[in-house]
């Protein structure tokens, strides 16, 4: 979608004495690098650009329950089963807590909701791909949570305050997330035969698609420039992107599992991780719909969204009922 | 290439946060954990605690299972929490339970969990029942929940020390989930036509699997102290249920019970697909750690 790129909110040539002030005060307050709260003046099309980044992230919350849902009813012990439950679950408290902070900008719930069932929203492009395996879930949690974190750690200082708060919050339970998808693939890395060639297997798998989380190069990106003028984001994709290759590189090697990169090296000269070149046709394709999993994503969702209007009508009902009671009472 | 240390990415790992950390989390956490009671030294005294400990725990074994089918379905997002807590909070209890029976037989909660057959099992069929609509969840919920409350409470004072201990835990937790159950009978049962009209077909059909829960055993001669008659919570149970459904409009269905024996093997035509779909990847390979 095509976005003012220009400094922020001049869309109208002539501005209202409100607006005019208002502006001076949010160019001062991203100024100082301080915070924007809802109550605050803001370009219109700051707004509009953080409701879209931040009901993004609430539905690739919900739509990313899904892939992890589908083990649990097969996770492979009791222990993990809870573990995968309890994530799980978190995913879902995040979606409801990153709805609540966009809602402070001024769409609704139903309203966002509404966007992600008729396709016109998207989520992160990562939840299209299948869970096939049990080592799915370890290498979603280490490398898809991974990238996760250091895409938010950042945005915990993003300008736009409830969105930061957010992040603050969702981050710390990322981490777990993070670490639980480690446990699973060490735990398969030191066992069987079998079991370590799943745990390479889903590596291989989610490698590629995981770095892709971070977006295509900044270069082509005209958004990427003014969330950066804005203060909401603070490093570029590429960069974000090599620095959890660094770290995945690292870490992979206590696995004793392998990274499936074979460009992939340290490069002493700009301190950069060089990693290879990803397939950006598949990532649009998938976007765009055409991913293993979108349309079965999309179903579940909508189907889960139907089937419990009745319930919803209901409880509604019931509120309606219950306050004429106290009136009456 | 730098190369840290495994030593120094383990403690990345560490930083990244506290393994309990959870915003969702809204029943108590870790007061006695399963590992806990795998610790102790204490085993079941007796073949019948060690039985009694493991219907408990086959019970919330399977309705957890069940429950976890909701998972990314609920109705709305925030029951997608809500229920998803009940399906923790209930795998919680299986797992104290049947690892406190397998101490017994020197087996794990997974040995229980994963290697016994459908015979094995003692759940009862209220909780092998398909998840349904939303009603039939919330009316199985409401019976089970009433159920398990009454039991957990009576185990508070059992002379079984470790049995008493996680009744306690996981009597607050149910105390939760029978809130849920009793709040949604109210809106679902006087919320719309329909909603009524789906809460008691969920009664008609579920009320036939309440008979076996007060079924007693010969095991139960032997708990005296211990556990309690399963016959003598009947009443009591049914006037709880009553009330709530009283003041849900709603009333206890005229059907007749069906002759069910979970507790000595003979489980519903369900429980093969539950266990079959639980199974399938612990038994794929066999010996393995996970
Ligand atoms: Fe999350
Ligand atoms: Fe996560």
């Amino acid at each position: 979608m095509a976005e003012q790129t220009t400094s922020g909110g001049h869309l109208s040539a002539v501005l209202s004495p409100e607006d005019e002030a208002g502006q001076q005060r949010f160019d001062a307050i991203i100024e100082q690098d301080s915070r924007i709260e809802p109550r605050d003046w803001m370009p219109e099309a700051y707004r509009k650009s953080l409701t879209r980044q931040m009901s993004q992230h609430a539905h690739s919350e919900i739509i990313g329950m899904q892939p992890e849902a589908n083990w649990i009813t097969r996770a492979p012990s009791l222990k993990r089963k809870s573990i995968l439950i309890a994530k799980v679950q978190d995913e879902a408290g995040h979606g409801l807590y990153l709805y609540s902070s966009t809602e402070t900008l001024g769409t609704d719930r139903d309203t966002l909701n509404d966007q992600l069932m008729s396709g016109r929203a998207k989520y992160s492009s990562i939840f299209n791909y299948p869970a096939r395996t049990w080592a799915d879930m370890g290498a979603i949690g280490w490398l898809v949570d991974g990238a996760a974190i250091a895409n938010q750690v950042p945005l915990c200082r993003a300008s736009y305050g409830p969105y930061g708060r957010a992040m603050v919050r969702i981050c710390k339970e990322e981490s777990f997330h993070q670490r639980q998808g480690f446990e699973i693939l060490l735990e398969l890395a030191n066992g069987t035969e079998a079991q370590k060639k799943m745990a390479q297997d889903a590596i291989d798998r989610f490698y590629a698609p995981a770095l892709m989380m971070f977006g295509p190069s900044d270069n082509d990106s005209p958004n990427s420039k003014q969330s950066m003028a804005w203060n909401v984001k603070r490093f570029s994709n590429d960069d974000l992107r090599q620095r959890f290759v660094g770290m995945i590189a690292e870490q992979v090697k206590v696995l004793g599992l392998t990274l499936p990169d074979p460009e992939l090296r340290y490069d002493e000269e700009t301190g950069q991780w060089i990693h290879m070149e990803l397939d950006w046709d598949e990532f649009n394709r998938v976007i765009k719909g055409g991913g293993p999993c979108n349309s079965q994503r999309m179903a579940r969702r909508r189907e889960a969204h139907e089937e419990g209007a009745w319930v919803r009508e209901a409880a509604s009902a019931y509120a309606r009922k219950q306050q004429m009671k106290e009136q009456v009472a | 290439m730098s190369a840290p240390s495994s030593q120094t990415t383990d403690h990345s790992l560490d930083s990244f946060g506290d393994a309990t950390a959870s915003a969702t989390r809204v029943t108590p956490g870790n007061a006695l954990r399963p590992e806990d009671i795998a610790l102790q030294d204490t085993a079941p005294a007796t073949e019948a605690i060690a039985q009694y400990a493991l219907r408990l725990g086959d019970d919330a074994l399977v309705y957890s299972q069940r429950m976890a089918h909701w998972v990314s379905r609920a109705p709305e997002l925030e029951e997608d929490i809500a229920l998803g807590n009940i399906t923790l909070d209930q795998l919680g209890h299986a797992r104290s339970f049947l690892t406190y029976a397998g101490k017994k037989w020197d087996k794990t909660e997974d040995d229980l969990a994963y290697w016994r057959e459908e015979e094995e099992f003692t759940s009862v069929h209220l909780v092998e029942q398909p998840n349904g609509d939303f009603a039939e969840t919330i009316v199985r919920a409401l019976f089970l929940g009433i159920y398990q409350h009454m039991v957990y409470t009576r185990l508070l004072e059992s002379s079984d020390e470790t049995l008493s201990a996680i009744a306690a835990k996981a009597l607050k937790e149910v105390d939760y989930h029978l809130e849920h159950a009793e709040l949604w009978t109210l809106r679902l049962g006087s919320g719309t036509e329909e909603s009524a009209r789906r809460m008691r077909r969920a009664l008609e059909k579920l009320w036939p699997y309440v008979d076996e829960l007060f079924q007693d055993e010969p095991l139960h001669d032997e708990l005296e102290g211990i556990a309690p008659r399963p016959s003598t919570l009947r009443e009591e149970w049914t006037a709880r249920l009553t009330e709530i459904l009283e003041r849900a409009e709603l009333s206890v269905p005229e059907v007749p019970f069906a002759m069910a024996y979970g507790r000595r093997g003979e489980h519903s035509e369900h429980l093969g697909y539950i266990l079959a779909e639980m199974q399938v990847l612990a038994r794929k390979h066999p010996g393995a750690t996970w």
